[in-house]
């Protein structure tokens, strides 16, 4: 038995010892090589992605780049193990609101130098501000996600309730009282998903100039006065108050009230720009739906988290990999990798570009100029926003869109958590 | 009479219970590998699909190398089974049998070893690893796995030596056996099934791993499963569940057909009797 065992673990460790992946020498000679560790996951954006590689490739021998497939869920400690280990990828695909600790740690390279100024005139200056730290821009935004409001259109007809155009959003007032229009027999206007509410509130609170975190003398603090309980109160009014919003749904995720959607239980269903996907594929047949700018309050304004594409400061190819995010990330090919991941580009050729692709249907006139709109928040400079947000912040809001805590009282947590972890 | 049958019925009643509660995940995701996407957002799900499709096994073949991260997989277990209970057996028989302070404290840093997080190791493990040329080597992963499930594994097989009477080395050593043919001929065939739960627990812990073969592996021709499935999964835990479902049901079989493989030999050595005058 013990020689049958060596006998074939030897076997093993000599098949394994030709599994090696060959190392990452740099050679003089030959042509640059640059890894590239994209995140997509769609259908559409990964066939765009590998084609576009394949592509760059072909037109390019004398820099060749290797597609390296991530996920979302792990990218973070594959990034900072392989920042550590000094191994990072040349171009890596993640987001503005993450990408920040990596630039402080100087692990990424400045792009402000690198990318050339037509490419920056494409993306709006409160764009460019989500990516940059320190006056350095740590990366380069493509993808936008906004909130909007998909809705049954049979429901909104049948309640006499006109859908709005790209550009003229309801106002809050006006959402709520459609959510009443829609309410009626076993039917709720809104289904409000509040699982994870702390972004949601914070993205939305905008609208009313809701900023939650304030900064003075060096010093940032949580501060929720008026402004920043403005959002919170309207959706809690509409669970409790005037039960226009399903209390069934606000323990569910961002795509869980679906099925309730499609059966009719819900009129609209506030969320990102990507839930159109689910409609296209998951919607029964014969189900009619449309897309709804975003609700305005004082203003339309919404927190952006742009996807990035940033490059490491340990690349041996920045100027290379530099060429390749423009490349990646030109107008034709950023519409298809927006397209691809039914987001919003942040370039505004691309955005033309996919509103005349796609005949503005599917909701894509709403999104592409709901991308006006969307700007860099205080939270999203905020340091211990993450800790706050996961201990603090998810935790109360919850409790008080379950109910069981009043606004003040929300307030109140909220400001102590900021004190907690803003020391 | 009648309460000894009721209490088997109940008995009875409890196993189909707990089998039902371990077999429906793995039912349930079965259902889903052939469901179309509306199906799977239907506000009354059914267990068995209205309208089957092998739509989801396409796209997941298609859209990721699940074969060949399949058999990267299975590489690196079997070869994580095969070094660990080679390694750990010879240690497990030796702390065993011996007793000396050494082996004690060689069992408390076992055990003290198991309180790392490997978050706290992977960084120096990765450095260690790229010094030897092993990061992004099926070797190099290996070497980790073999080393992360040793403690484990020679807590377990020192388990099941212990259980072997030393009467019976003791008769065969009377009987003029030398000490490498009593380890062959009398102590081997009572450790099988030690031996077989051990790689078992080798294999399935290396078949499962993904956070290692996450950051050691940059090549994709070298990925392993679960770092192949973990792409079906995007932004804020929105999954594909088709091809999700049916890449992971794929994944379930290896490791299954392995076990029924070795299952057999699980079932402990008959010891009634050997020792009785």
């Amino acid at each position: 038995m013990l020689r049958k065992l060596v006998a074939v673990s030897a076997a093993l460790l000599i098949g394994l010892s030709g599994c090696g992946g060959g190392g990452d020498e740099e050679t003089s000679e030959g042509p640059v090589k640059l890894r590239f560790l994209s995140l997509a996951w769609q259908k559409e954006s990964l066939a765009a992605n590998r084609e576009l590689v394949d592509k760059w490739n072909a037109e390019h021998p004398d820099i060749q780049v290797e597609y390296v497939q991530g996920d979302w869920n792990s990218v973070h400690d594959q990034l900072l193990t392989s920042f550590e280990g000094g191994d990072a990828p040349d171009v890596f695909q993640y987001e503005s609101a993450s990408i920040g600790e990596f630039a402080e740690q100087g692990y990424l390279a400045d792009l402000s130098g690198l990318l050339s100024d037509d490419f920056k005139s494409e993306i709006s200056q409160g764009i460019w501000d989500t990516v940059t730290v320190d006056g350095k821009v740590a990366g380069a935004p493509f993808l936008l996600e906004s909130q909007v409001v998909i809705a049954n259109k049979k429901l909104l007809d049948a309640a006499g309730v006109t859908v709005p155009a790209a550009g003229q959003a309801w106002t809050w007032d006006e959402f709520q009282a459609n959510a009443q229009k829609l309410t009626k027999g076993g039917t709720y206007g809104v289904a409000w998903a509040l699982k994870s509410p702390t972004n949601r509130v914070m993205n939305l609170s905008l609208n009313f100039d809701g900023k939650f975190f304030y900064t003075e003398g060096g010093k940032t603090e949580v501060k929720v006065g008026d402004a920043e309980k403005e959002i919170p109160r309207r959706i809690h009014d509409m669970i409790y108050v005037s039960k226009t919003a399903s209390p069934d749904a606000v323990g569910m995720g961002g795509t869980d009230p679906l099925p309730g959607f499609f059966a009719g239980k819900y009129a609209m269903l506030p969320g990102g720009v990507f839930l159109r996907q689910q409609m296209v594929e998951q919607a029964p047949a014969g189900f009619e739906w449309v897309t709804l700018p975003p609700v305005k309050g004082t203003t339309a304004n919404q927190a952006a988290n742009p996807q990035t594409l940033s490059i490491s400061e340990d690349s041996a190819g920045k100027k290379q990999a530099a060429q390749f995010v423009e490349y990646f990330l030109n107008p034709a090919n950023q519409a298809r990798l927006a397209q691809g991941d039914w987001l919003v580009p942040t370039g505004r050729k691309a955005g033309e570009e996919l509103v005349k692709a796609t005949g503005g249907k599917q909701g894509w006139d709403v999104a592409v100029a709901s991308a006006a709109d969307l700007t860099i928040a205080p939270f999203q400079t905020v340091s211990g926003y993450p800790e706050w947000k996961t201990k603090y912040a998810t935790p109360a809001l919850q409790q008080y869109f379950a109910n069981k805590i009043t606004l003040d009282q929300l307030g109140t947590q909220l400001v102590d958590g900021g004190k907690q972890v803003l020391r | 009479m009648k309460a000894r049958r009721t209490t088997k019925a109940l008995q009875y009643v409890a196993l189909l219970g707990y089998m039902v509660f371990l077999g429906f995940p793995l039912v349930w995701m079965l259902s889903t590998s052939f469901k179309p996407p509306r199906e799977m957002v239907e506000i009354h799900p059914t267990l068995v699909p209205h309208n089957p499709t092998f739509d989801n096994y396409v796209e997941a073949f298609t859209e990721q190398e699940l074969g060949r991260a399949a058999l990267n997989s299975l590489q690196v277990s079997l070869a994580t089974a095969v070094l660990t209970v080679l390694v750990a057996l010879p240690a497990a028989y030796a702390l065993a049998r011996f007793k000396t302070r050494l082996g004690t404290v060689a069992l408390g840093w076992v055990l003290l070893s198991q309180l790392f997080p490997f978050v706290l190791l992977v960084i120096p493990l990765f450095l260690i690893l790229r010094q030897v040329d092993l990061v992004n080597t099926h070797a190099g992963l290996v070497l980790v796995y073999v080393v992360w499930a040793l403690p484990f594994a020679l807590w377990m097989l020192q388990g099941f030596v212990r259980n072997i009477p030393r009467e019976l080395e003791e008769a065969a050593a009377v009987d003029g056996a030398t000490r490498l043919q009593t380890l062959r001929r009398v102590v081997a065939p009572l450790l099988a099934p030690g031996v077989v739960a051990t790689s078992l627990f080798a294999f399935i812990s290396a078949w499962n791993e993904f956070f290692f073969a996450l950051v050691l592996l940059k090549s994709p021709d070298l990925a392993t499963l679960p770092v192949t499935l973990a792409r079906f999964v995007g932004v804020e835990g929105i999954a594909r569940l088709g091809p999700l479902a049916a890449g992971s049901l794929l994944a379930t079989v290896p490791s299954l057909l392995f076990f029924a493989f070795l299952q057999r030999r699980l079932t402990s050595g008959s010891l009634a009797g050997a020792v009785k005058g």
